[in-house]
């Protein structure tokens, strides 16, 4: 019974990897990609132009990767935060949770090209609708700044993040709130304990094995995310904004070059893989000591 | 019953598609057999020449009926655009599986002809299709590494050029347009207030940024490969060069800032729209005219340079922009292809399509439209007296040569100094001879050409060009009918 499975499982995950690690090792160029086989075996050297930190190659994908490491770090957390207390807040029934818990999602349920095209063009500097609030309307900023170039980009890249994931982290979440017994609650409050203490003691410990699963998927969601920036930004990302996913396509498939493509493919891979584990060995075992 | 139902579709469908695929193999039977191509079916992928798809579509429909008609071959025409037909090629390319004929942006020649995907035009084929003397030598100098067969043969040829509106020009009380920078800085000034830009720019664009630092690095003696082909992007000459096309927003401020965000041709936008006073394009015909713009309502001049010229500057006003014609290499049907290359590359296919398509065409006659009296220029009334370049050209057939002009061209480019190609033809208006494709620097500019039209964001035509430059010298004016 489990044969199929397993051959459907080698079929659609292992066998492209394979063939990734073994593109990685060779110098598969625009010369040689109508027969793959013919192209040169590189051993490690797509590795070592990708790993050399000095080099222009090397250097710029280590840096795409800071960036990535903070824009991952800046989304993930803030759409946990905002999920968190979006799901607190709408535990107890009240007139409108309905209403308000469709309009929260809306931007998850939203195609992501859609969604995305939309804030590209409330960013623009001239005709975009942010400038006009901040500028013309509010008088917040002097001269009109650029979201979509440049330093800036960084956070317009994050807020767009943000709004697209947080509805996620808030499903989870009021999934994960639904399984806590009121009585639990019921019980702090004849204790006397306040709101505060209640989501400290009560919430947040429950909600613990949500939490853990959440924050990894979002986590590498985010660090993976290509649709984002790429119609954000498009194939040319702005430095501060230079995400590895639009990196690594834009080393292999604007340049042609396939086999240092996959060789940075397979370090990102690595490196996730590193951190899940990481990750998950601290939180169990945490959990087990707790 | 439905289940019964289900198994007799089922059976029809795979009846159905048994004696398709019989009439498929019959065909390419029988075309192989016989010498008739008669009856075959051919692929062709064309690029987004036109306002829309459709366009192009409609545009292309009557000529490949014509085809039919004279060789009984069918064509089967889809037109991809420009966003996504380099993944189409480059996923054709890594399967095989592909159309029997397409169109290139001419940049992307060389290093779509290291992947082999597309049939060289070696000397057989290059006599089936009507022989060399059929292009205009500068384009088809665009079709490949030097030294090896073209990988394709050029279909449409593009110049950059300045447009200019007339009527804010006017306004500014400038009377002719700006032959050098400094006076496209000045006029550019006069030209910007309130809401409007003295020039509009595509500064998010990757592929118009690197045309303009190609020319631009031509105008200030910088290549950007030195002599053993080693690439030198940061020459003294290409910073110049890039800094000045900087400075036109930085420093002079005659462009809107905001223009560094764009990628999509907002900058042709703005300029059709009355936004900005000038603008650095190839072929903007169509565009400016579905924005809205008339005809009468913009100038075309030649692009400016720096004056006076930077060491070893070469007076260049573009490269060699356009669209090559390609047979691929898998293709079942090479004679059938070769025929359709050689319709399409025909001088009465060449002024019907381009006329169409507001386009150049690349057969030395095909620049002139039907009715022109003389090929080569002579006695052609260009839009002559409009400005103070376009009596120099269009006159009486001498070549767009201004005498001020040539002493910036070193030795160099004294080679291979062709027939041209033009700028820019119209309903009823002059074209504007630009001038010559020189060629023969492909051997120095294949490592430019060989990395692919990195930009994306989807411009109409911004892969088109290649690294050839394109002297103003010794040119031809031509004009198209009325």
């Amino acid at each position: 019974m489990l044969l199929p499975a397993l051959v459907l499982e080698l079929l659609v995950h292992l066998i492209p990897m394979v063939v990734g690690v073994w593109m990685s090792l060779k110098g598969l160029t625009q010369f040689f990609i109508r027969n793959w086989s013919a192209a040169p075996f590189k051993g490690l050297g797509n590795y070592r132009v990708a790993l050399d930190v000095h080099g222009p190659i090397g250097g710029d994908l280590l840096s795409s990767l800071r960036v990535t490491v903070a824009y991952t770090l800046a989304s993930v957390g803030l759409s946990w935060l905002l999920g968190t207390v979006g799901a607190v807040l709408l535990q107890r029934p009240f007139r409108g949770r309905g209403l308000l818990r469709t309009l929260f999602l809306t931007p998850y349920a939203l195609p992501a090209y859609a969604a995305i095209i939309t804030w590209r063009f409330v960013l623009q500097r001239d005709t975009g609708m942010l400038n006009h609030v901040i500028v013309n309307d509010l008088h917040l900023a002097h001269g009109r700044p650029f979201w979509l170039i440049g330093g800036n980009s960084f956070a317009a890249l994050v807020a767009v993040s943000v709004w697209r994931t947080w509805p996620f982290a808030l499903l989870c979440l009021t999934a994960g709130l639904q399984t806590i017994p009121p009585d639990l609650y019921e019980a702090a409050a004849i204790d006397g304990a306040s709101f505060g203490r209640q989501f400290r003691h009560i919430t947040l410990p429950l909600l613990r094995p949500v939490n853990q699963v959440l924050v990894l998927v979002l986590f590498l969601w985010t660090f993976n995310d290509f649709n984002t920036p790429y119609v954000l930004f498009g194939r040319a990302a702005p430095r501060a904004a230079d995400l590895i996913s639009v990196h690594i396509y834009q080393s292999s498939f604007i340049t042609w070059n396939f086999g240092l493509g996959s060789a940075m493919s397979v370090l990102l891979l690595l490196f996730l893989l590193a951190v899940t584990a990481a990750y998950l060995i601290l939180t169990s075992l945490r959990r087990s000591h707790a | 019953m439905t289940l019964r139902r289900l198994g007799l579709l089922l059976a029809t469908a795979v009846l159905l598609s048994a004696l398709l695929v019989a009439c498929s193999s019959s065909q390419s039977g029988s075309q192989s057999g016989s010498g008739s191509n008669a009856g075959t079916t051919l692929t062709y992928w064309a690029s987004n020449q036109g306002t829309s798809l459709d366009n192009d579509k409609a545009v292309l429909q009557p000529e490949l009926d014509k085809f039919k008609a004279q060789t009984g071959i069918t064509v089967k025409v889809e037109v991809i655009g420009w966003a996504d037909l380099l993944n189409r090629i480059l996923a054709a390319a890594t399967s095989g599986q592909g159309p029997d004929v397409l169109n290139i942006g001419n940049t992307w020649s060389a290093s779509l002809q290291a992947t082999g995907a597309f049939m060289p035009f070696d000397d057989a084929s290059m006599n089936a299709i009507g022989g060399k003397d059929r292009f205009l030598s500068g384009s088809l100098q665009a079709t490949g590494a030097a030294g090896q067969p073209p990988a394709a043969v050029p279909i449409y040829s593009m110049a950059y050029a300045l447009y200019y509106n007339k009527k804010m020009f006017a306004a500014a009380g400038i009377s002719a347009p700006p032959t050098t920078w400094d006076e496209l800085v000045a006029d550019g000034k006069k030209l910007t207030h309130g809401n409007q830009w003295g020039l509009a720019l595509e500064g998010g664009s990757v592929s118009e940024n690197s045309h303009h630092a190609f020319t631009f690095g031509q105008q200030y003696g910088a290549d950007l490969f030195d002599s053993a082909g080693k690439p030198q992007f940061d020459s003294p000459g290409e910073v110049a060069a890039i800094k000045r096309y900087i400075d036109f927003m930085a420093v002079d401020k005659i462009a809107n800032p905001s223009d560094a965000e764009y990628a999509n041709n907002q900058s042709v936008t703005d300029f059709a729209t009355g936004k900005a006073a000038m603008l650095l394009w190839q072929a903007a015909d169509t565009a400016l005219k579905s924005h809205g713009m008339k005809p009468d309502d913009y100038g075309v001049a030649p692009i400016p340079f720096e004056a006076p010229a930077p060491p070893g500057g070469r007076h260049v006003n573009s490269m060699v922009a356009g669209i090559n014609l390609a047979v691929f290499a898998n293709t079942e049907h090479k004679d059938a292809a070769l025929q359709f290359v050689k319709f399409m590359t025909s001088e009465a296919e060449q002024i019907a399509l381009n006329k169409d398509l507001r386009l150049a065409a690349d057969c030395p006659g095909g620049v002139l439209g039907p009715g022109v009296p003389d090929r080569h220029g002579q006695g052609l009334p260009g839009r002559a007296g409009e400005h103070r370049r376009a009596a120099a050209a269009g006159g009486a057939g001498e070549p767009v040569r201004d005498p001020g002009r040539d002493r910036h061209e070193g030795p160099v480019r004294g080679r291979g100094q062709r027939q041209a190609d033009h700028l820019r033809r119209h309903q009823g208006q002059a074209v504007r001879g630009q001038s010559a494709g020189q060629g023969r620097r492909l051997g120095r500019t294949a490592g430019w050409q060989r990395s692919p039209r990195p930009d994306a964001g989807g411009g109409r035509r911004p892969n088109s060009g290649s690294a050839a430059p394109r002297p103003s010298g010794a040119g031809r004016a031509g004009a198209a009918p009325g």
